[in-house]
């Protein structure tokens, strides 16, 4: 912080604010100082609920009606925004401060066209009228690469993908050349390759215009792509800011360190994830000391009592913690080079895993030529006049133990393939058999006795659990369906031992959903699927509403329970680095169908097909020095309803050749066990 | 044995209400026990205006039950056997013996000695005169009606300090009570109290039922030997008239929405459970019910009813049991015909609840449609029903009235708030106006209305998901 | 668009049908023709043959459904079920049960019945939303506060109240307006006034409180943030964003109920003296006239799905969801 005055564009001091409810104030901001240069992206990272979000609305002066700032100062080019008549402050925001939101299908107004949105601004801060202002709407929608900028300002939010949304979001927030744009999550709701497209616009903007950039995310690899300084959010506070290569070359502050650790690429060749116990306080406690204290391996003796001080960590690294005060030494095991960034390009997978081929004849689950179609109804009569092709003919197997990983983005059907082959959704064509038995075949009666063998984890760890039942009756529930767990003596054991193996006490078993977190939820969840003992569990996203250290600790138990069980498991999840680190094969699927499947190490390392190459591509990696091939998808996925002729992918795809459009690619073996379907993959 | 001197009687309406009383408090020890109940409750319990209407709402029901224990007084013995009157009465009635029995001829302003019209009088002296006769009762203890402003102003102070001081004795009590919980003296509880530093809002029920008492003191006070409230056309005690109302609005406000809670809530659950052609045929019922206009549709059916009772009349061997029985028809055809609405919002929720994850899981476990729709859907919907529940009850009492007007309400020998109405009504057009029926059934039925509605607002706010949900999720 | 607005309409007949049997079935299925003849002749005047020739004369002396004494077509039309049921689709509402033409009835007294309904609609809706729009400009504050006790207050009292208030202060007290009847052309308009007036009043509170629930939950909504973000102001966003959001569902109530504004308010016309469809309702209740009573079910019925249809058009005015798919 050895900046000159002149250089700051904002400057935020001691800034507080809480939030009023039935019980004491939620200090959801407890005294948070930062500075922006101008023209400079920092980023502010934590994980959620640690009050980024609320910070940034603090500087907009947006919160929420139940929310009040409590003090401090938040100084834009030396005026302070908080002392401001709101009538002035009207004037600051649009122009001066702009805002991007997570939810881009939220935030705009569905009833009013786009262009007239972005009208309002311009008319509100500028002196243009009349045809002026329509051709500065069309300007701005070309500058955020709108295709079709010209048709889509009469177009209404609705017509509208969820990436193109944000676009209009951001042509929004450009509309008076903020000094500063504020940007919350702006890429959380959409899909990776989507996000890589954003990303790359903000990145481009910012840098055509100078602007400042305050980035609120809880992605570290999205913070490598785009910032040059990064403070990390804990709690409410801020425990740690550097410059972005200091801070991933070498986290000072424990809590820093932790969310590395707990990155699923850090972890080399299957090992557990480094999990950071406990879960974050809640901020409507008074903290006499520091708030990781009671999570902290590197606790000392005063840390709960004494508040920690800044310390200097190292050349523009500022850190909260007492292991940098000046009469302690950071400890052994704080690591202070890059170490902790375990390369994982470099690392090889572990001998074995994955490795060895998969026995046909040893298959506990196949699944072919899957169909789900979902009919669309028309016309007086509602006749069926075409169909949503959710999975359009997918085969796959998974053996015993093994893990299959089913990647894609948001509507390819991958969570339609894991409750078709529950029959959650019935199946319109296809077969499934399980341990040699036609699953799909099966009348009322077989099908309940054989749901014993296949149970489902799904993504919202609030949705998954009844809030009017306790946990015990939850876990019973199964057991007492499929006449598992002998009698009431044996089924309440078997509750408490379940609630031991996912790490829980047997105490639980009497409380409410409520009382649990996210984390602890899922643990539930995982322990309801377990108790009818099954062999095969679809993991429908189980960790994408978790935040990345709790997303550790589901994912080792996941991974403990199928070695002492010996579970196998269809992962289902969009994210790259978690299906690396959990699966042996890997299905990667697009628009209903499977483009390509293989061997883990073979799909993430030597992608072959243009999606696989462009989805991995698009994910942003946590280490700013990282160099990926740019291969950037144009637009969005298209309708399941009319898939493009041809190859599903070739209008998106940088390589079609003509042939692409003509028919859809057989699936060819590239090698044994590596299956692609493209015309162009040799 | 001597015969007892009565034999109790019970009404269909009375068996309904108590088993309604006996539901509730199954209800009150079941949601003590389950926090997911107890939480909003107490959240209920914490708002001041809503104690307060709690506190008026259980005067109203205890007038309201006592006016549910129905007998019949043994007559004056003739001969061998005991016989009983066919007349049924309630404990309430024999409460309220004075007001009942003081009958006057006719119409008498609130707290008047003299007859609101002049009659023809022969005076001893064979004069015939046109004066306002004394009343029979109201007042008769007083040598003349000039003395009786003095004697109303000595008994309402009777009456108020007599209260004030019950009152006190019950805020007392209450520091008492509260300080044997709390640990504290009696004096630190006293403080407390009237600081309003409880946890529950006792001050504002302690204010409430001071209020209260102080103007039902004097009242207490003053009924046996005036008509506080005047006479109606019969020379019925209005005040009598008042409460006996009171009876009839809670029994419709409650019973109707009870007949309404199987349909709804069965039909809304399936069809938002099993979709398809069961909720085709499910919505295509209730748009078929709820597109005809409610008054006319209730008007109809009730038509229908009376035409049925009319034709047979020697079911019902009383006046009592046959208004009984009109009222239990209002309330199950107010029942059949509001369904609707509840209904398409049981619906919707369950369409959202069944794409839940928990249960899918039930699903995946093989849990059959019957056991999930009882375990997982119907009590996470039990929250809308409570609100229902609440909500419909003053609009309920308050469509009595005006059915009871349009002549599709209760039975006319019922006395209700709809039927005061309807007969005052008529007299709007006197000169001087007959103001105090109106009166009395105004206010009783906004003090009721009003505390129903404030109570039902702060029940919604504590049930509502989206409050609720905002504290759970943080 | 059309091919929905078309099955929307097949469906409305689809109702009317099935409201068409419930009323017959209530009508004809719980008190047979013979147990309504004696009601209304009183039981002094029964006899086989009064109730035979009461009954003739009305025409419910024919079979329920199914003539067994005719030959072809009218062995299912000179039935009670088509003559008195069927015949209602044609708008055929034939004579009530003192032999009065209802159909010319009703087209006499809707005028008066919509004079009365469609001003007090109008201004109520006006005066509900402007004041609504207050307090959700004003939320969490003292007027706000105060504006809602008051609106709970206001709902609190019934409607008969109202209107007897009404009469007795403006009609009794200042004589500011007749207290009850009706008069042709502008004549009526002095009429008009006190009824139209006591039903915006007595409609303030429970209405005030709807819109401005909606208006609340609609300003929750993270659209408003954004707009606040590019600098709006409170009015603005306020009428220009929430407003037109809110249309949706205030659309949903209030359009159905514009058809019903034919069929008057029961109450408030008995009272006034108005010669409109309500007070007629009224009066056929009174006297038992099943025949009325049955024709306004029937049209109610209509109105009701003339509404429903309206509402699913005006879904296309407001909500460019429903207009482009």
């Amino acid at each position: 912080m050895n900046r000159s005055e002149a250089m700051r564009l904002l400057r935020v001091r001691d800034l507080r604010m809480a939030i009023h409810g039935d019980g004491p104030p939620v200090r959801a901001v407890d005294g948070v100082s930062f500075d922006i240069a101008a023209g400079e992206t920092f980023a502010l990272v934590g994980e959620s609920g640690c009050g980024k979000s609320m910070t940034a609305l603090s500087i907009m002066r947006l919160l929420p009606e139940a929310a009040a700032i409590s003090g401090g100062m938040v100084e834009l080019q030396g005026e302070n925004l908080l002392a401001l008549p709101e009538a002035a402050m009207r004037d600051v925001r649009g122009r001066r401060v702009a805002m991007i939101f997570q939810e881009p299908g939220l935030s705009l107004n569905p009833v009013m066209t786009v262009g007239e949105q972005i009208a309002e601004s311009v008319r509100r801060h500028t002196a243009l009228t009349g045809a002026a202002v329509d051709a500065r709407v069309l300007e701005l929608l070309e500058s955020v690469r709108m295709p079709d900028a010209q048709r889509r300002v009469t177009e209404y939010p609705f017509q509208l993908s969820g990436g193109m949304k944000q676009r209009v979001m951001i042509a929004i927030a450009l509309a008076c050349d903020p000094e500063l744009l504020i940007a919350d999550e702006p890429t959380t709701a959409l899909d990776v390759t989507v996000q890589a497209q954003v990303l790359d616009l903000l990145r481009e903007l910012q840098r055509e215009r100078g602007m400042a950039m305050l980035l609120i995310t809880h992605d570290l690899g999205v913070v490598a792509q785009m910032a040059q300084r990064v403070a990390v959010m804990y709690a409410g506070q801020i425990v740690e800011t550097a410059p972005v290569a200091h801070f991933f070359a070498s986290p000072a502050h424990p809590y820093s360190q932790k969310l590395f650790a707990a990155l699923p690429e850090r972890a080399a060749g299957g090992r557990p994830l480094a999990a950071i116990p406990g879960a974050v306080p809640p901020l409507s406690l008074e903290f006499s000391g520091c708030r990781f204290a009671e999570r902290c391996e590197h606790k000392l003796a005063h840390c709960a009592d004494v508040l920690p001080e800044w310390h200097g960590a190292g050349e523009q690294q500022m850190v909260r913690c007492h292991l940098y005060g000046s009469d302690q030494r950071p400890p052994r095991g704080l690591p202070s080079g890059r170490g902790v960034m375990g390369d994982q390009h470099k690392t090889e997978p572990e001998a074995g895993l994955g490795s060895s081929p998969v026995n046909h004849q040893s298959s506990l689950l196949e699944v072919e030529e899957l169909e789900v179609f979902f009919p669309i109804r028309k016309g007086l009569l509602q006749r069926t006049a075409g169909h949503v092709r959710a999975v359009d003919g997918v085969s796959f197997s998974i053996a015993p133990g093994r893990t299959l990983g089913l990647v894609g983005e948001s509507g390819c059907g991958k969570t339609t393939v894991g409750k078709g082959l529950l029959r959650l959704l019935q199946p319109t064509a296809g077969r499934v058999s399980l341990a040699g038995e036609d699953f799909l075949a099966l009348g009322a009666e077989a099908l309940r006795q054989k749901r014993r063998e296949v149970q489902i984890i799904f993504q919202d760890p609030y949705a998954s659990l009844n809030p009017r039942i306790r946990i015990g009756d939850a876990l019973e529930e199964g057991m007492l369906a499929l006449g598992v767990g002998g009698d009431a003596a044996g089924r309440q054991a078997r509750i408490d031992a379940l609630l031991g193996e996912v790490g829980l006490a047997p105490g639980v078993r009497s409380r409410y959903p409520h009382e649990f977190s996210g984390g602890q939820r899922q643990r539930i969840a995982i322990a309801r699927a377990l108790s009818v003992e099954p062999k095969l569990i679809v993991c429908d996203e189980p960790t994408s509403a978790l935040d990345v250290s709790v997303q550790a600790q589901i994912l080792n138990l996941l991974k403990r329970l199928q070695k002492e069980k010996g579970l196998a498991y269809l992962f289902i999840s969009h994210n790259m680095a978690v299906i690396e680190h959990m699966a042996d094969e890997v299905a990667v699927m697009y628009l209903g169908r499977i483009v390509e499947r293989g061997a883990v190490q073979d799909v993430l390392r030597d992608p072959r097909h243009p999606y696989t190459k462009s989805l991995l591509a698009a994910v942003p990696v946590a280490d700013p020095q990282a160099q990926r091939p740019v291969l950037r998808l144009s637009g969005d996925l298209p309708s399941p309803v009319n898939p493009p002729a041809g190859c599903h992918f070739h209008p998106r795809c940088p390589v079609a050749e003509a042939a692409c459009a003509q028919a859809y690619p057989e699936e060819r073996a590239l090698t044994a066990q590596h299956h692609v379907r493209c015309h162009l993959a040799r | 044995m001597p015969p007892l001197p009565f034999r109790i009687e019970v009404l269909w309406s009375d068996g309904l209400v108590w088993l309604l009383v006996i539901a509730v408090v199954a209800y009150a020890v079941y949601a003590r026990r389950h926090p997911h109940l107890r939480a909003p409750w107490s959240r209920v319990a914490r708002s001041a205006s809503a104690m307060a209407a709690a506190t008026v709402l259980c005067c109203f029901v205890l007038v309201g039950l006592l006016d549910s224990l129905h007998y019949r007084p043994l007559l004056p013995p003739q001969g061998g056997k005991p016989v009983y009157a066919t007349e049924v009465r309630s404990v309430l009635d024999l409460v309220l013996t004075p007001l009942r029995a003081q009958r006057e001829k006719t119409y008498s302003a609130p707290f008047a000695t003299e007859l609101y019209a002049k009659e023809t009088i022969k005076r001893a002296d064979g004069v015939e005169t046109r004066e306002f006769p004394r009343l029979r009762h109201g007042g008769k203890h007083l040598e003349s009606p000039a003395d009786s402003a003095a004697d109303i102003a000595l008994r309402a102070f009777r009456g108020v300090v007599a209260a004030l001081l019950a009152w006190f004795a019950f805020a007392l009590l209450l520091s008492a009570a509260l300080a044997r919980q709390q640990g504290g003296g009696i004096e630190a509880a006293w403080r407390s109290l009237w600081s309003g530093l409880t946890p529950l809002p006792w001050r504002a029920v302690l204010a409430t039922l001071g209020v209260l008492a102080v103007i039902a003191g004097p009242v207490v006070a003053l009924a046996p030997y005036y008509h506080v409230l005047g006479t109606d056309k019969v020379g019925q005690d209005v005040l009598y008239q008042s409460l006996k109302s009171i009876r009839t609005g809670l029994v419709i406000g409650t019973l109707a929405t009870l007949v309404t809670l199987p349909f709804a809530l069965v039909l809304g659950v399936m069809a938002g459970y099993f979709k398809g052609w069961v909720d085709d045929v499910i919505q295509y019922v209730y748009t078929t019910l709820s597109s005809i206009p409610g008054v006319l549709l209730i008007a109809a059916a009730v038509l229908m009813m009376q035409v049925y009772i009319e034709n047979h009349a020697d079911l019902f061997p009383s006046t009592e049991i046959r208004a009984d029985v009109r009222l239990l028809a209002l309330c199950v055809i107010l029942g059949l015909t509001s369904w609707t609405g509840l209904c398409r919002l049981l619906r919707g929720e369950a369409l959202k609840l069944r794409e839940l994850e928990y249960i899918q899981a039930a699903r995946a476990f093989g849990v059959s449609h019957w056991r999930i729709m009882m375990r997982h859907i119907t009590p996470n919907l039990m929250h809308i029903v409570m609100i229902a529940l609440v909500m419909d009850f003053s609009g309920l009492v308050l469509a009595e009235a005006v059915l009871s007007y349009v002549g599709v309400g209760v039975d006319p020998s019922m006395i209700s708030f709809g039927t005061m109405i309807n007969s005052a009504r008529l007299e709007m057009a006197r000169e001087p106006m007959v103001w105090w029926s109106l009166a009395s059934a105004f206010f009783f039925m906004l003090l009721l209305v009003l505390a129903a509605n404030l109570f039902a607002d702060a029940v919604r706010d504590a049930f509502d998901p989206r409050v609720a949900m905002a504290g759970g999720r943080a | 668009m059309s091919s929905y607005l078309l099955r929307r309409v097949l469906y409305g007949l689809l109702v009317l049908a099935g409201v068409n049997v419930l009323t017959f079935a209530l009508f004809f299925f719980v008190n047979s023709p013979d147990d309504m003849a004696r009601a209304q002749l009183g039981a002094k005047r029964v006899t086989p043959e009064a109730v035979e020739k009461w009954k003739q004369q009305r025409g419910y002396d024919k079979p329920l459904f199914l003539n067994e004494k005719m030959s072809g077509i009218e062995r299912v039309t000179e039935t009670v079920f088509y003559t008195k049921s069927v015949r209602l689709f044609a708008f055929d509402f034939g004579a009530s049960d003192q032999g009065r033409n209802i159909g010319y009835d009703i087209s006499t007294r809707m005028w008066p019945s919509l004079a009365v309904q469609l001003p007090a609609f109008v201004i109520g809706l006006l005066v509900y939303i402007t004041f609504a729009l207050l307090l959700a400009l004003f939320r969490a504050s003292a007027f706000d506060v105060g504006g809602v006790v008051f609106c709970v207050l206001l709902m609190s009292i019934s409607s008969l109240f109202y209107i007897i208030g009404g009469q007795y202060v403006f009609g009794k007290l200042w004589s500011l307006a007749p207290i009850s009847g009706y008069d042709g052309g502008f004549e009526a308009l002095k009429f008009l006034v006190l009824p139209v007036l006591i039903g915006v009043a007595s409609g303030i509170g429970g209405s005030t409180r709807w819109y401005r629930s909606i208006f609340i939950e609609e300003i929750s909504k993270d659209y408003v943030r954004t707009a606040r973000a590019k600098g709006i102001g409170e009015l603005r966003v306020l009428f220009r964003h929430v407003l037109q959001n809110a249309m949706i569902p205030i659309l949903t109530g209030v359009v159905v109920v514009i058809p019903l504004l034919f069929m008057g308010a029961l109450i408030t016309e008995s009272f006034f003296g108005i010669p409109g469809l309500g007070s007629y309702t009224i009066d056929a209740i009174n006297q038992q006239d099943f025949a009325i009573v049955r024709a306004m079910v029937f049209l109610g019925s209509v109105l009701y799905v003339i509404g429903l249809i309206l509402t699913d058009i005006s879904y296309t005015l407001v909500d460019p969801r429903v207009r482009f798919s």
